[in-house]
């Protein structure tokens, strides 16, 4: 039959010799171990202060986009809501007024968004479900709070910013759902 | 008793107590730095610098805890387990002598004084488990009492063997015989495992923790308790393990003495300050290894550790103790 391994062995049942019952050698043996491992690098990462890399497809807290010019994407359809399987996001639809057009790209937008953090199990089903390239997963990480509601993000922590420093960049992760098939086929 | 003497001795008791206090304090910071290194972690590191100041959190937090007594328990047995537990695993140390003159009690019995005040030391965890009123305390407690009855035994045989090389009861005899390099170790290497074997079960710590195993019985006889009654019983069991590395230290690895230090020809206040010292360290290795031995070894299961007790380390003990019988005679 074929290993799976090679770190497979073959095991036999025959009786232990008396050093084996002794226990003795091999406790010693197993304590070496351990104290080997008391010299060892530690594979901590003291998190606050260290963080490690992601992969580019990490998928961590949302943020809304806006377009080009500064205006939400968001239309309020509620299709990332619907996809949603933990039922994290709720909203509230607005229709937009005349002169608000730089605000709001489509004519109807979420004057109320919210994602419950602690309900989200960080799927990415929002992110697909969305036909206007509204909502997307991040690499940032969603901190801990003491308090519950403050899990729960309404537009100011999801919307990013209009100033070209305060734009999330999602390329990598858009990158990667457009050429989903490509690199599924040859990573 | 002149005056002087009842002033020394008490300072003498206040230091060895606050010694004893700090060291179980400071071996709950070992035990989880240690056991977080074996496993490649890094271990208590927010409370102050290397984590050194988390006994101290630990304790505030044990303090802050909410008093809680089970309705159905047996109220004064309940609030006496923890005390009684404490007290027997601090009078232990009166006896251990920790320099030529830096001891509390020169007890000619002293080491019979330590196994009485160990097996005393089991009616804490009875008391508790049974006061308790809940099957899993009592059946921690019914675990506790067995097996500290069983390996007694073996730990009272192999310290016969001890007496018989220094035909002497008092640890400070024993202490001083083994001066230089004639530690006991190295006519009793069999005795000295068996010792360290029972003391752990002693201790109950891993892998003889059959009273206590989170895993079955969700921390056994001390189930039922909170607050400072827990943190006395966690306490007491850090003291315990203090006090018997430094009896193993004594009996076994020479106790105060060094190769090469001769206390008699020093100043004496240098002379009880080294061999303090000398001992202390000792004392803190045996520490270390226990909790080493408690990250490496998993549990033993309840009839393997009464067969271990019983089929195997009460006879090497009898054979260990006919042995040296023998060898003193013919070479004594
Ligand atoms: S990531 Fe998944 S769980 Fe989280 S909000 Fe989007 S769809 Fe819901
Ligand atoms: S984020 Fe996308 S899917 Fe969700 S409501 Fe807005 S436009 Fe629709």
């Amino acid at each position: 039959m074929q290993k799976l391994t090679n770190r497979s062995k073959v095991v036999s049942q025959k009786d232990m010799s008396f050093l084996e019952k002794a226990y003795v050698p091999a406790i010693l043996s197993g304590m070496g171990i351990t104290l080997k491992h008391f010299f060892k690098k530690k594979s901590t990462v003291a998190y606050p202060e260290q963080e490690r890399s992601f992969s580019p497809v990490y998928r961590g807290r949302h943020v809304l986009k806006r377009d080009d010019k500064g205006a939400e994407r968001c239309t309020a359809c509620g299709l990332c809501a619907v996809a949603c399987p933990a039922e994290a996001i709720t909203m509230t639809a607005a229709e937009r007024q005349k002169g608000e057009e730089s605000l709001y790209r489509e004519e109807k937008y979420a004057a109320v968004y919210e994602i419950n953090m602690l309900r989200c199990i960080f799927c990415g089903l929002c992110e697909e479900a969305c036909p206007k390239e509204a909502i997307f997963l991040t690499p940032n990480i969603t901190p801990a709070y003491y308090d519950r509601q403050d899990f729960v993000y309404g537009k100011d922590m999801l919307v990013e910013g209009i100033a070209p420093e305060d734009r999330v960049d999602v390329s990598k992760r858009q990158f990667w759902r457009d050429n989903l098939e490509s690199t599924q086929k040859n990573p | 008793m002149p005056l002087y003497l009842i002033i020394e001795k008490s300072v003498l008791v206040l230091f060895l107590f606050a010694v004893t206090m700090g060291v179980a304090a400071y071996s709950t910071w070992a035990e989880r730095k240690i056991a977080a290194f074996l496993q490649d972690r890094l271990g208590p590191n927010r409370a102050g610098v290397f984590g050194l100041l988390q006994p101290l959190a630990d304790g505030v937090k044990m303090f802050m805890k909410e008093e809680f007594i089970p309705s159905n328990a047996e109220k004064l047995l309940f609030i006496a387990g923890p005390g009684l537990f404490m007290f027997t695993a601090l009078m232990t140390g009166a006896v251990i002598p920790w320099g030529p003159n830096l001891q509390i009690a020169d007890l000619n019995i002293g080491i019979l004084y330590v196994l009485g005040f160990v097996s005393v030391g089991v009616y804490g965890i009875m008391i508790g488990g049974w006061a308790s009123n809940n099957k899993y305390s009592l059946f921690g407690a019914i675990r506790a009492s067995s097996q500290m009855i069983s390996y007694e035994l073996a730990m009272g045989l192999v310290v016969i063997a001890i007496i018989m090389l220094t035909g002497s009861l008092d640890l400070k005899a024993i202490a001083e015989q083994q001066k230089g390099f004639n530690w006991n170790i190295i006519y009793q290497p069999f005795g000295f495992l068996i010792y360290c074997i029972t003391a752990l079960a002693e201790c109950n710590r891993a892998p003889f923790d059959l009273p206590e195993c989170e895993t079955e019985l969700i921390g056994g006889f001390h189930t039922e308790y909170s607050s400072m009654k827990l943190g006395f019983y966690l306490f007491a069991e850090y003291i315990n393990m203090f006090i018997s590395a430094a009896v193993i230290a004594t009996l076994y690895l020479g106790g105060y003495n060094m190769p090469g230090l001769d206390y008699s020809a020093m100043n004496p206040i240098v002379g009880n300050a080294i061999a303090f010292v000398v001992l202390f360290t000792k004392t803190l290795l045996g520490v270390f290894v226990f909790i080493w031995v408690r990250w490496t070894l998993p549990r033993f299961r309840y009839d393997q550790l009464m067969h271990l007790g019983w089929k195997i380390l009460i006879p090497l003990a009898i054979l260990n103790m006919l042995l040296t019988g023998a060898g003193v005679l013919i070479f004594g």
